[in-house]
């Protein structure tokens, strides 16, 4: 017998006996703990923007109209030399003159995992919207943006409209309908990476980016 | 799943005439005169004691051992001594809990069960039920003092009586309560435990004695005489502060305070 | 009493434990802010209790319907070309991995944290051969250079501080020593990043897997789960069978639990959903995943209602967190993968009431656990319930591995005793009496209680004598009063 159905037919034996008990299969639970009061857009904004920077994430309002010369400024500030962008990203041609070099992701990570790792100081990825309640991101990352975009250069800059903020995530993931089919690989970034494991102390950008910066646009 | 929510609706019954008690094995042995005190509390509050000579132990040590058997056994005799249909007090949240959550479980697919749920749904702890059912009126006759209050974890988890010691004590005009830090913390005894793995328990009420300590009461009380004789016992051993070697039960030092005579019959 | 007194027993190693006051300051520090920290993540305590309601709600539910969400994950996840075993034992598991790992000629296998790669002893069995698993999270990754194991399940270096962590890493990293959190997380992060762009194979556990969309989550603040899932050609996610929940929402009361209650965080820096390997086209991530499943004594806990809510945990440590035996002891000293509470009711079904009796008896049932479980697992309950299978006469007929170990000596026979004095009114009293009245003869000493405490006098007469007595003098002047008003009236 394998592995497989010596464990299956464990289970199945006892949840049987469980069921001829008279024990019924429960219903669905009721999920109305995770409703919450109506909150208007900029209430949420407001929720979000508390929240993530509890955890030292950095919040720029900005409008759609500012959003480039609001990165312009950003780059600047952050003295970034080397930005990854996704491939053909609407403001590469502007950016191209803030920064040293623009990289686009757009080959496999094999081909060019030093530079990925070593050479860059900042990225800029979209974000499918935000949750309020937890200060977080929510990103499906794609061929045009791979996984490692926000994970591997130092600083993030995360472009989030606030049309797409929701309460919790419970809201976000029926609003989007998400049981119907996800992507090999769905998040939730909620500020910099960080850890506590050395006597409890918080330091960041331990893995992952050191800054997160979220361009909220209004 | 039986836990219903937060807040904990505690059924109580209109006050009735007469009351079965039950003593407890330490109350027994070592501590009668809190059993005393509570009987005197009852009266003075107009409510009859009935006390069965037939009582012995709810089986507690058994059933925390793991003698589930012998345990039940225990508590059919206990179950059918009380038979009446009156309230049956305790003065211990320990014992308390051991009839109020533990008999259901321990008779759980046997014939007993239903008896079990009914007598277990009769069960409250003696200082619960003098606040929240006897309608007390006490006059302090007692000086000004400071006690610290240890609440037990089985008055606390399993009853669900937190707050009741400290509204009786409430009652006394010069007594000043206080709780020591880490109140919420077990102060170590847990029977069996208390023997078998000496060293953790000590570690345990070493710290319960020092959070005691520091409040500066001038005593302190408590509803179990399980965390009483293991927090007392410690105090001694170490030759900790008067005030921890004086520590006593709530129930005692209650009627003491409201000049209620314990006539014990030990000195007649 | 029947224990043993070894070296290495979990009496030996709690009672070095306590004598040792560094590591007691450690974890009582320790102890102490993760407490806080919970308590100020649930600031409604009414919301708090539903939610743990329905967390419990949704564990039990995926419980319930187990066989069938495991086939329904299988089904899901190999639709979307994830590779799915099955094993029954440590060593199947490890056979798994090892085979994998021969398959895709790996050297180097970076780890992200996964107790159930402890459990199974993944590193040390890879190490036979020749493949070196290097821990990533940075608690892991100290415990590993100092050759120990986890002391707790969510912060597994939390036995050591500042200063011994700075010793560690300079001695065998040769980075400069500086009691500096800071410092050192930077340099962990450069040394760590070599080993994540080298690595074959990237491991890790899993939090939650949805049956519904076939998705393994995964909960963690420092990004190194995400690279090890990320990088490495090949991933290997190991899970015990009953991770798996129902639907996709089901997740969202969990991780809203388990953060708040692990850590007192509202949520962790990265909730990762994995549903599949690299597509075409797809310019990063494994070109190959894998689940294993693993049992190891879970489905004995499956047969029988009561043990099976066991399952229901999600690995927050709250219980161990909150718990005075754990704080005062710390991880090491329970001897087993999971400590604290949680561990003291699911090791004896991974390893055995034989070689775990200790475990269940070193508990004072304070409740403190079962009071703080975001899923409600009556833990005291359960410890209860393992004490009654180490005592169980009916070894054959029970369904816990090792039941009956401490049928023998003379406890079982000290408890019959227990019984018979306990049974009768008229054996009770006068053994009671007698005790009392010859109490003069109490010992002064009865080990262990008065190694550490002074017995409690007996009383001079017992509660039933006073009860007794004074019954007796009540109808006594009850008979006066009426004698007295007869002969008023004659």
């Amino acid at each position: 017998m394998t592995a497989r159905s010596a464990i299956l037919e464990k289970l199945t034996q006892a949840a049987k006996i469980r069921a001829g008990e008279g024990n019924k299969i429960p219903n669905r639970p009721d999920f109305c703990v995770m409703e919450r009061d109506v909150m208007d857009l900029t209430s949420l904004c407001n929720q979000f923007e508390t929240v993530i920077s509890k955890v030292n994430g950095e919040v720029i309002r900005t409008s759609e109209e500012n959003l480039v010369i609001c990165i312009q400024q950003l780059l600047q500030d952050k003295q970034v030399k080397c930005l990854l962008l996704p491939s053909a990203h609407e403001f590469q041609e502007t950016l191209a003159k803030s920064v040293e070099e623009i990289l686009l992701y757009d080959r496999e990570i094999e081909q060019w995992k030093d530079q990925l790792f070593n050479n860059i100081d900042a990225s800029i990825t979209s974000t499918l919207g935000g949750i309020a309640e937890t200060g977080s991101l929510v990103l499906w990352p794609s061929l045009e943006e791979p996984r490692l975009m926000s994970l591997v250069p130092p600083i993030h800059i995360a472009i989030l409209h606030k049309k797409d903020i929701q309460p919790t995530f419970w809201h976000f993931m029926k609003r989007h309908n998400w049981s119907q089919g996800m992507p090999t690989n769905a998040l939730l970034i909620s500020g910099p990476s960080k850890t506590a494991d050395i006597e409890q102390t918080l330091a960041y950008g331990v893995h992952g980016p050191k800054e997160l910066i979220v361009l909220l646009v209004e | 799943m039986s836990e219903a929510g937060a807040t904990v609706v505690k059924l109580y019954p209109v006050k009735p005439a007469k009351v079965y008690v039950f003593g407890t094995c330490l109350v027994d042995l070592f501590y009668p005169e809190s059993g005393m005190a509570g009987v005197m509390l009852l009266e003075h509050a107009g409510v009859d004691v009935v006390f069965p000579q037939a009582q012995t132990c709810c089986g507690q040590p058994a059933y925390t051992s793991g003698y589930k058997k012998e345990a039940r056994e225990i508590a059919l005799v206990q179950m059918g001594i009380f038979t009446e249909p009156y309230p049956l007090l305790i003065p211990s949240g320990s014992c308390g809990g051991m009839m109020k959550t533990h008999y259901p479980r321990l008779f759980e697919g046997t014939e007993h069960y239903e008896q079990a749920k009914a007598f277990s749904e009769r069960i409250f702890e003696l200082t619960d039920f003098l606040v929240n059912v006897c309608d007390l009126s006490l006059e302090d006759q007692g000086s000004k003092t400071t006690v610290a209050l240890h609440t037990s974890c089985s008055s606390r988890r399993e009853m669900k009586t937190t707050d009741s010691g400290k509204a009786l004590l409430s009652q006394l005009r010069n007594v000043n309560v206080v709780e020591p830090e880490k109140a919420t913390e077990c102060c170590g005894f847990g029977g069996a435990f208390s023997v078998r793995h000496p060293e953790i328990s000590n570690a345990m009420v070493q710290d319960k004695v020092s959070h005691l300590t520091s409040t500066g009461a001038n005593s302190f009380l408590s509803s179990d005489c399980g965390c009483l004789m293991n927090i007392k016992g410690a105090a001694e051993k170490q030759q900790e502060t008067k005030a921890l070697r004086a520590g006593e039960h709530l129930l005692s030092f209650v009627a003491r305070r409201a000049g209620l005579t314990i006539d014990d019959g030990v000195n007649l | 009493m029947s224990l043993s007194q070894g070296k290495n027993t979990f009496q030996s190693r709690s009672r070095a434990a306590i004598e040792d006051p560094k590591l007691r300051a450690n974890f009582l520090s320790a102890m102490d802010g993760l407490m806080s920290k919970r308590d100020q993540a649930f600031e409604d305590k009414a919301q708090l209790e539903r939610l743990r309601i329905l967390g419990a709600q949704v564990r039990q539910n995926a419980l319930v319907k187990l066989p069938e969400l495991l086939v329904e994950l299988e089904t899901k996840l190999t639709q979307k070309g994830v590779q799915v075993h099955w094993a029954q034992s440590p060593e199947e598991a490890v056979d798994i991995i090892k085979a994998i790992s021969l398959n895709v000629g790996a050297k180097n296998i970076i780890k992200g944290k996964s107790m159930v790669s402890e459990e199974i002893h993944l590193n040390e069995k890879m190490a036979e051969i020749g493949v070196r698993c290097l821990e990533s999270d940075l608690g892991e990754y100290i415990i590993q250079l100092a050759k120990e194991t986890p002391s707790h399940i969510v912060m597994p270096a939390i036995h050591k501080n500042t200063a011994e962590i700075a010793d560690l890493l300079h001695e065998k990293t040769g980075i400069e020593r500086k009691e500096d959190a800071i410092y050192m997380t930077e340099q962990a992060r450069l040394q760590l990043r070599k080993n994540f762009m080298a690595a074959d194979i990237g491991l890790s556990g899993v939090n939650f897997a949805v049956a519904e969309t076939g998705t393994l989550c995964l909960v963690e603040n420092e990004g190194n789960g995400r690279l090890s899932t990320t990088v490495p050609k090949t991933h290997i996610a190991i899970m015990g069978i009953e991770k798996v929940v129902e639907k996709l929402e089901d997740v969202t009361p969990l991780l809203s639990l388990l953060t708040r209650s692990a850590t007192g965080q509202a949520i962790t820096t990265y909730f990762n959903m994995i549903s599949g390997p690299r597509k075409e086209n797809e310019l990063d991530g494994p070109e190959s995943v894998h689940l294993v499943l693993l049992d190891h004594g879970r489905t004995q806990m499956y047969q029988d209602d009561e043990l099976l809510e066991t399952l229901r945990c999600i690995r927050c440590a709250a219980c161990m967190n909150h718990c005075p035996v754990y704080t005062r002891v710390g991880g090491h000293a329970y001897g087993f993968t999971y400590p604290g509470p949680i561990g003291k009711i699911l090791m004896p079904h991974l390893e055995g009431l034989d070689e775990t009796q200790a475990l269940p008896t070193a508990s004072s049932l304070c409740g403190a656990c079962a009071e703080v479980c975001p899923v409600k697992i009556p833990i005291p309950d359960l410890l209860v319930r393992l004490r009654e299978e180490s005592n169980n006469e009916n070894r054959q007929t029970s369904r816990v591995k090792g039941a009956g170990v401490k049928r023998h000596g003379i406890e079982p026979i000290i408890w019959s005793m227990w019984r018979w004095w306990h049974q009768g009114e008229k054996r009770y009293n006068f053994m009671t009496s007698m005790m009392a009245q010859f109490r003069f003869l109490q010992p002064k000493t009865l080990s262990p209680w008065t190694h550490y405490r002074s017995l409690p006098k007996l009383a001079k007469k017992t509660f039933h004598q006073q009860m007794k007595e004074r019954q007796v003098r009540i109808n006594r002047q009850a008979e006066n009063l009426k004698a007295t008003s007869k002969g008023e009236k004659l």
